[in-house]
Formats: structure tokens, sequence, C-alpha cells
């Protein structure tokens, strides 16, 4: 194996991967060609390190220089000075602020979107190759499965997972053992279990980064799963959306089947297991596991009631445990270091750490892992940095649309499973989205039950005809049409439908409008008393004009207009937008030089 | 692979690929690779200081690092140690390369004859 001097590390994540890094790493191969240093330097594709905000992302080893935002044609001058001469390009550099001093800090440890995060689940992402499986194996990869195979008997490996109080991190919080044990505990020798890989909440993306940049770890969870359990067969169930998780899954698979580590007789041990990925086709109900259990067997992607649970029918009929995929990244970990390790991290009730996708109206979107008990505000203002644009900020959208809304007053809340449902949301699979003062809360609502009505499978009547309901009226108090009563009539239909739909994407799917009722009342109330979006967001409500003191009657406005609705005499007559023709596109505002245009 | 002992060698054999990117070493080793450093030869003595590490498992990373502003004493090798102690030699070739790691990150000891103040002492100025 060589060694090289240096290794340059390319995010190849999705975020990354959109802005050029495919073309950044070819770049690189061939700028240290000319250099001849291709023998000496060594450029990898890695997994997401989390700061998508600034990506892409080159991170220079031993070094640890983080470049970020780089470009194909800054990697010329990273290779000139940085790999040639050992001066580090400094205004690439990936820096903080230092909030007191308003110093640059360049280290990375020290930079405060890492400084509070601790990552487990992400431990590798970043720092290995996801497509070689000897650097998995580098930082204790298998050593783990090696571990349960040859030294602990399957009832021990369920015993340490029970003691670690890992929970489920799709979004329900079951813990993992108890789940394993009532699989273990099924007659029969056919067992089944599933890796569910259909992340389909809005705005996450954890488990998809996770897929991409470690994927060996899920194989390694799921085959010490198997173990415990007794299944000799796994179902990696993810949608073809993700093209580039799918692609090194596979890649890992063949390796792992190469190096002895899937397939027959593994460490010498008896025990045989195997991996099929299946390819979902994108529906969002396919991640709910009686769904995603009918789908892998061919059948359309339909829930059925529980009773029976898939671990007593599952996958054709047969036991089955389904582990999310952040879930199973946790367990790998927890045979190396222990239970102990695993539960001293954490709450009283939910251990370890969570990983959570910031997007929305914040500063660093990304990715982030941090201990359960952190407060919200930590993550949004030390890790996140706050609103973008000294915007102010409103609230904080947690477990997608079977989630709710916080607002401030909850920020100081610890997270864990049981405070976020206290608090009127839940943990859901980890999408955290950040709204500031310019989003409109009904409209939030509507989009959410928008992304319901697509998803609803249809089979029972409260999500298929209740949600539909649901819409109509939110759309009705968006456009300014609402009643008072509708309130209280979505309050009781909210109701109805958490009551009787079928599974979990119709029971939870209320929860978005329940939430925002009861902390932004006052909103529903703007939009149907005084016919106003009080976030200016609502098309049909608002108003354009022009101030005519404003106004330089520079007729930037109406040579802007798609729709000739602005009238005016260049330099002699302020300009009018006719109110009848205006389609309130907002064009004339960002075409305004003076600040003439307002919307209300 | 079938046994733990495969899991472990083979898991020492790629640690060295990847353990660079890794801190938390005793040392840390940089030299002045700037167009001074280059031009004096730093080059060979980078080369050799990797390849060394890697073979003997030296408990240091390699690194390199922009011109020091004593160009006269190129190429120059800092050694600096966990506690914040720093050594500069100066003049390094690949033989005295191996000697620093041998002597300095192997057993502790500085290689004083070929440290700066060794240079000073010798008549040498800056």
């Amino acid at each position: 194996m060589p060694t090289f001097r240096t290794n340059i590390l390319c995010c190849a994540g999705t975020g990354c991967n959109a802005s050029n890094s495919a073309l950044i790493y070819d770049e690189f191969n061939s700028e240290l060609k000319k250099y001849g240093l291709e023998n000496e330097v060594n450029v990898i594709k890695t997994g997401c390190f989390g700061l998508c905000q600034k990506g892409p992302i080159v991170a220079i080893y031993p070094d640890q220089v983080f470049y970020s935002h780089v470009k194909v044609e800054d990697v010329a001058r990273i290779v000139a000075e940085h790999i040639y001469k050992g001066r580090v390009v400094t205004d690439l550099q990936l820096s903080d602020e230092d909030l007191k001093s308003g110093e640059k800090i360049l280290d990375i440890n020290k930079i405060k979107f890492y400084e509070k995060q601790q990552r487990i689940a992400l431990r590798n992402c970043g720092k290995i190759n996801p497509e070689d499986i000897t650097e998995y194996i580098a930082m204790d990869g298998y050593a783990a499965l090696g571990k349960a195979l040859t030294e602990m008997k399957p009832q021990e490996v369920i015993d340490v997972m029970k003691a670690s109080g890992l929970r489920g991190r799709g979004g329900a919080g079951f813990p993992t053992g108890v789940k394993w044990q009532f699989e273990k505990d099924q007659p029969g020798d056919e067992k089944y279990v599933i890796c569910n890989a259909d992340e389909g909440d809005p705005g996450a993306f954890m488990d998809r980064s996770i897929l991409e940049g470690d994927p060996h770890a899920i194989i390694e969870g799921m085959t010490i799963m198997g173990y415990a359990v007794g299944a000799h067969k796994g179902y990696i169930y993810i949608r073809a959306e993700y093209p580039i998780a799918v692609n090194r899954l596979r890649i890992a698979i063949d390796q792992a089947h190469q190096y002895g580590l899937l397939g027959e007789n593994i460490f010498d041990s008896g025990f045989s297991f195997d991996l099929e990925l299946r390819l979902g086709a994108g529906a969002f109900v396919c991640g709910e596991e009686t769904a995603l259990i009918a789908s892998i067997e061919g059948k359309r992607g339909m829930p059925t009631p529980k009773p029976p649970f898939p671990a007593v029918s599952g996958v054709w009929g047969k036991p089955t445990s389904i582990n999310n995929v952040e879930t199973l990244a946790n367990v790998a970990q927890i045979i190396n270091n222990g239970a102990e390790w695993y539960s001293s991290i954490g709450t009283e009730k939910s251990k370890g750490t969570k990983v959570f996708a910031l997007g929305g109206k914040i500063k660093n979107t990304g990715l982030v892992e941090i201990p359960m008990g952190t407060t919200l505000r930590e993550i949004i203002y030390e890790i996140g940095g706050g609103c973008p644009n000294n915007k102010a900020f409103k609230a904080v959208q947690t477990g997608g649309p079977s989630g709710g809304c916080l607002t401030e007053k909850e920020l100081d809340t610890p997270i864990d499973y049981d405070n976020l449902i206290a608090a009127g949301s839940m943990m859901g699979s980890g999408g955290m989205i950040v709204l500031d003062e310019d989003n409109c809360m009904v409209d939030v609502a509507r989009f959410y039950m928008e992304f319901i009505c697509d998803e609803s499978c249809g089979k029972c009547t409260p999500c298929r005809v209740g949600t539909k309901r649901l819409l109509e009226m939110l759309t009705k108090i968006c456009d300014g049409e609402g009643t008072m009563e509708m309130l209280a009539e979505m309050e009781e239909l909210c109701e109805e439908i958490r009551d009787t739909a079928l599974c979990g994407l119709g029971q939870t799917a209320p929860n978005p409008i329940l939430s925002t009722l009861k902390h932004f009342r006052s909103e529903y109330e703007a939009h149907i008393l005084e016919k106003r979006c009080p976030a200016g967001v609502c098309k049909k409500l608002l108003t354009y004009s022009i101030d005519p003191n404003k106004c330089k009657k520079c007729s930037m406005c109406a040579r802007n207009c798609p729709v000739d609705a602005i009238k005016g005499v260049p330099g002699k007559e302020p300009y009018v937008i006719d109110t009848a023709k205006c389609i309130k596109c907002g064009t004339c505002i960002t075409s305004c030089r003076f600040g003439a245009v307002e919307r209300k | 692979m079938k046994s733990l002992e495969d899991l472990k060698k083979m898991r020492e054999a790629a640690l060295k690929k990847v353990e660079m990117r890794e801190g938390g070493k005793d040392y840390r080793v940089v030299v002045g690779m700037a167009t001074c450093g280059i031009a004096a030869g730093a080059r060979p003595v980078l080369n050799r200081l990797v390849e060394e590490t890697a073979q003997k498992d030296y408990n240091c990373v390699v690194t390199q690092t922009g011109c020091i502003g004593m160009c006269v004493y190129e190429p120059i090798v800092e050694v600096f140690d966990k506690n914040g102690g720093h050594t500069t030699y100066v003049h390094v070739d690949p033989e005295k390369a191996t000697a620093i790691l041998e002597q300095h990150v192997g057993k502790g000891q500085i290689v004083e004859e070929y440290t700066v103040e060794a240079a000073r002492k010798g008549g040498e100025t800056a």
C-alpha cells in the first residue's frame, strides 16, 4: 500500500456534488500530475462533512486545513500554493469569526459548527473514502461484527443493545434492543432484517449522507442485527432518488463479499448472512414499515393494520425487524465501546446522539450530530449561526409532515424524544427547518398538507378525504376566503383523522396544523378577519403600490413588469400600479433601486 | 478473511493510509516547502520523512509549511512536541532527516548539532 504525504479529501456528498465537486476531484488529479506529485499526494472522494452551506468542501490532511466554496478554477491555486509550496490559501479557508473579538478562527475543531457536535453515526463521514473497504477497516470497521460473532451469543448482543438505551432514530423512538428481542423470541428459522432507508421528510438528508459517506457501517450494523435475531437475509429498502447512495452501497456490498464479511460462514463462526438492495420509487408512505414490506414483496406500497407487527409477521409473512439507517449506524459503535459508554451520552430516557439536517432560514445549512440533551437554542444559534440577514427567528419545524413547530419559548428545551413530544412536536427522523419573520405559518401548514395529500396512499378514508378537506380550508384561508368557523372545523377534523387513520402517515398528518394553530393562532386570524398576511407571503392577500415620494420616475419597474400593469411617464410622472392587472409576482420590488415599491 | 487475526492484520496495513488524517500524535514534523526550501532540496527531505515515518511507525505527523523567513538556512525542518516544545533544524538533507526521526521523535533526544543554534554558533548569520 503506497504512503502519501498528503491526502486531499473532496466531499462527494449529494450537496457538494451538485456544486461540481466531481469536477474538482478530476481537476486536482490533473493539476497534481502537472507538478509530478501524483505519487506523493492522494486525492479521495469522501462523504458529507456536514457543512453543506459552505460546500464544496475540500480538506487537506495531515495539515487539517479545510477549504470552503471551492471552485474548479481555485484548484490550480491550491495545488501551486498549498500542496507544492506549503502555503495555505487563506482566502479560501473555512473560517468562523469569534463573536467577541471578531478574530478569524481557522482551527477546524474550534469552529462553532463543529465544536458542539459529537459524531458517532457520522464519525467516518468526511474522513474516509466510502468506496474503499480497507479505509473503513482501518477505522475499526467490522471489528464489532468480529467481536459479536466470535465472542458473544445472540442474546448477549441484544442485552448490550438494550442496556445501551438506543432508541429507533426513524422517529418513533422504540427501544432497538426490545425490538430485536421480539423477533428473536419468535419461533421458526426463516427470519429477516430490513434497513429502512426510505427517507422522505421534506428537508431531511441524514440517512442519505450516512449511506453516501459510510455505507459499510450500515452493512456491519445489519449483519450484527441479523446475527442477534437469527436472520440470514437482510433487505436495504432505499429510494431510487438517491443514486449516489445506491451506487456506494452496491460497491460496499460487493467489497464485503470479497472480504468474506458477507456470505457464508462469516469469521468462521458458522453464521451466514446476505444483503439485497430493494429500490423504492420514492413514495413517502413506504417509510411506514408495513407499506415498506408490501413494497419489498412487489405489492403496491400500502400499509396494513397492526397487529400483526412485523416482528411476528413481516416480509414474506416471516418475523422481521426494521431499523432506520441512523439507528444501524450506531450499532457497531455500541458493540465496540460497550453499552455503558453509549448510555453515558445523552439524557435519562434518550441516550446517545442524534443527527439533524439543518435547513431553512439558517446560516449554516448542513448536517449536525449532537448529544441528546443539547438545547434547540444551541443547535440553531451556536451551531447553525442563527437566521441570516438579521431576520428575527420565528419557529423551528421538527419531525417533518408528522411533526410540529416550536417557538422561541421552547428553544431552551433539551432535545430528547419525550421533551419534544411534551412541547407539541416530535423528534421525527431529524429534519429541522428554521423559519423566520418572512415565513407565513398558515402557508407552512398548507405546504405540509399539500405534501400529505400528494403522498396519501388512499387506502383509508380519514387520510384520503380528510387531508383533502383540510387542504381546501387552508387554501381558502391563505386566499383570504376563510371564516372563523373553519378554524373550529379544522381542529375537529384534525382530531378525527388522528384517531381514525390507518397508519402513522395519516395519524400524524394533522400535527403541522394543530401546532401552528396552537402557537400562531393570531396569524390565522389576521388572514381571516383582516384579510392580511402578516409575513407578506400569501399572494392573494398582498397589494403592491408605489410610494410617489420615493419614485424617481426611472421607468425601471414598468419595463420589467411582465403584464404591463405599471404606468407612468419617464422623468415626469411617478409610476402607479394597476392592482386589477397586477399578478403579484414581485418583479417590480426587485427591479426598483430606490425602495419605492411597497408590498402590504 | 476468516478470523479476527486476519481483520487485525488488514486493519494495521490499512491504518497507515488513513492515520495521517488523524491528529493526536506526540510530534509534528514540519518541512518548509516554500520556493526557497524546494530550491535548497526540501522535497527529498519531505519524502524521506514521510517514508520513514510510515515504515518505522514513528509517533508523528509530517506536514509542510511555507517560508519560515530564514531562507539561508533551508531546508528547514521544525519539530513540535505535544507540550509546546519546538526545535528548528537547518540545512537538513535526507540523511539528517533520518537521524532527526531516530533521535528526536524516536528517543526524545534533540540532535543538537543540526539545530539553528548550533549553526549560529558556528558563525553563520541569518
